[in-house]
């Protein structure tokens, strides 16, 4: 473990402060939880958020995992995995169902999640209203109001104008029937999996200084219209190494004619089915 | 076979050696010390402590190494130490009316009580390249002898304070704020600005004080004074129960004067903008001191209509930690949102043709 810090690189004090927030934020589901987030060693916009969640709940005996994309060996999930393998000492895993805490950026693991795992996501901006209202003295009254007009009517303009509600991902979410929250930039294909997820759901803005939750069997409810309900991105064909037919699929593009190849974006999932296919 | 993202701890690793190669450049040229950034580059070491808001100039010179020369990262790095430094006691506040003073201009009096120090300053040399200082080992001119800190220089806000036709410096609702153990949070008091922009990025707001010099947010100001003082910083520790001296610490002081003609919110009188800052970064100073002012519009019944004047728009904007990394995280991979995006995009396109 790296000399001259603390386990999981934050002060004790600091982590009390975080675990406050955290309460406070699974206390009152979707609300943004204003704390004293610190300057980390890794830049503000790269996790900062999420690691600071991370190193405030991780004990001696978690099972760390983390993803960016969806996959555990892009280099951003590499450099914060090894972050806390270096300050906290703490195992590492990229099985989904091994691991009690996930760190993640933009998906949600397609393996379902268990009671008692913890899923930490990283947020850039925690406001779902920002581009309606950039000032956070109004936005705060809009959310203490439930003064949500203003997104239905950005969806309503766009089923006018473009036939569809063209936001695919951070899709506002309506938390336990009481604040729209931003889910992060995960594409909208994961946010049925936010809705009656047996996990705690842990949200992190460093640069932002919020922290918000959703807490194990929570509604939550992705905006749209009777006549519009939500959809989200299908792919006409399968995964082209594990075929899964039901995963986010990642396009790749292999010559300079233009070829593309569709493949899992959870890679663990897709090794994972590769491998149960080889076996077979 | 698919193999973009993977790899990416080798590329990790291979990367670090290849910065540390690079920052040492070639080995047959002698390896820079400390001291001698702390010494020869002292103009960076001021900034680097200022905005990291670390005052410790060997960590300061050993971050703009470890930087390679690059003055925002090498903040980071301070206030990323910084961050993990335990909070022994909090010092009274520093008396920049005392101490020595080795520089001291108005603008606005000729001459002043204890007199115009012109000090060191680049102001007025020419900006011509000096081709003799690319030859090492010239001779260095002996400095004149200084002011002695016997010498009282009591500040010029001071003086135009006793006639009433200044306005008494803002006395603090409560204790100052501290932005570094909680959030920013708005409406956010003048204690809380004043950090802020002291934390915050010098081009950020030099930019800002010159657009309010150009007519966005016009504040008609003086520099009342601008000092550069050496004031040494005293605490009291509870078993003692007085004052002692913990070590010395160099300032860049500016008291900006404004014109104000009135408003329904105050009578006509000079208004204060105030800035400081870590070392000689004067410039940083008067930039500071001149948003400080523009940021105070509400308060002195002025419209708010420029981007100075905007406290949110100011205050969420100004650290360059901040900035830099959420600028730059644009480098990281965004191709599960491109995907979402790319999806829709070819629906949209199906649907029109």
């Amino acid at each position: 473990m790296l000399a001259g810090y603390n386990f999981a690189y934050l002060d004790e004090h600091t982590k009390r402060m975080i675990r406050r927030s955290i309460l406070k934020a699974v206390a009152i589901p979707g609300y943004q939880v204003p704390f004293a987030s610190r300057e980390m060693p890794l830049p503000y916009g790269w996790g900062t958020g999420g690691i600071q969640l991370t190193a405030g709940i991780i004990g001696r005996s978690d099972v760390l995992k983390v993803i960016d994309q969806g996959a555990d060996d892009t280099t951003n999930a590499v450099s914060i995995r090894r972050f806390f393998a270096r300050t906290a000492g703490v195992a590492t895993t990229e099985r989904t169902a091994q691991a009690t805490i996930i760190q993640t950026r933009h998906r949600i693991p397609e393996t379902p999640l268990k009671a008692g795992q913890i899923v930490v996501f990283q947020v850039p901006i925690p406001e779902p209203l920002r581009w309606l209202e950039p000032r956070e003295s109004e936005t705060r009254v809009m959310h203490a109001l439930g003064d949500y007009g203003g997104l239905h009517v950005k969806f309503y303009e766009d089923i006018v104008r473009h036939g569809r509600i063209v936001t695919t991902y951070d899709y506002p979410v309506l938390v336990n029937d009481r604040y729209v929250m931003r889910p992060s930039p995960i594409p909208k294909f994961d946010n049925p999996k936010l809705d009656m997820n047996p996990a705690l759901l842990l949200f992190g803005a460093g640069r932002e200084k919020r922290i918000y939750a959703v807490p194990p069997h929570t509604r939550v409810k992705s905006l749209d219209f009777e006549d519009h309900p939500f959809t989200v991105e299908r792919w006409d064909r399968p995964c082209a190494l594990c075929g899964a037919p039901d995963s986010f699929l990642d396009e790749i593009i292999t010559d300079d004619r233009g070829t593309r190849m569709f493949v899992c974006s959870d890679t663990e999932y897709c090794r994972g089915r590769s491998a149960a296919k080889a076996g077979e | 076979m698919y193999v973009a993202v993977k790899g990416g701890e080798k590329a990790i690793d291979a990367a670090h050696a290849l910065v540390a190669s690079e920052r040492r450049g070639d080995p047959a040229v002698p390896e820079l010390q400390l001291a001698q950034i702390d010494r020869q580059l002292a103009g960076a070491v001021d900034r680097v402590m200022t905005e990291g808001s670390l005052y410790d100039r060997e960590l300061a010179a050993l971050a703009i190494k470890q930087a390679a020369g690059d003055l925002v990262e090498a903040v980071f790095l301070l206030r990323a130490y910084r961050t993990t430094l335990p909070r022994l006691a909090v010092s009274l506040p520093v008396d920049t009316g005392t101490g020595l003073v080795r520089r001291r201009i108005s603008a606005t009096f000729k001459d002043v009580p204890g007199g115009q120090v012109l000090g060191a300053t680049f102001d007025y040399t020419h900006r011509l390249l000096d081709f003799a200082l690319a030859a090492e080992g010239g001779p260095t001119p002996e400095p004149s002898a200084g002011p002695s800190p016997a010498d009282p220089m009591p500040r010029v806000a001071e003086l135009l304070g006793r006639d009433g036709l200044l306005e008494p410096a803002p006395e603090p609702a409560g204790p100052p704020r501290d932005l570094t153990s909680e959030p920013l949070e708005f409406p956010a008091d003048r204690t809380c600005r004043l950090q802020n922009l002291a934390r915050g990025d010098e081009g950020f707001l030099l930019a800002l004080a010159y657009s309010t010099q150009r007519g966005y947010g016009r504040t008609h100001p003086f520099a009342g004074e601008l000092r550069i003082v050496d004031v040494a910083v005293e605490i009291v520790p509870e078993e003692l129960g007085f004052a002692v001296g913990i070590g010395e610490i160099r300032l860049a002081e500016c008291d900006m004067i404004n014109q104000f003609k009135g408003s329904d919110a105050a009578p006509p009188q000079f208004t204060r903008g105030y800035g400081l800052a870590f070392g000689q970064a004067e410039r940083k100073a008067m930039a500071m001191a001149l948003v400080d002012r523009a940021l105070r519009a509400e308060e002195l019944g002025e419209a708010v209509s420029a981007p100075a004047q905007d406290a949110e728009f100011v205050l969420s904007h100004s650290d360059n930690v901040e900035a830099q990394g959420f600028t730059q995280h644009l480098k990281l991979p965004h191709y599960v949102d491109f995907q979402s995006e790319l999806d829709l995009l070819r629906r949209l396109r199906r649907a029109t043709d």
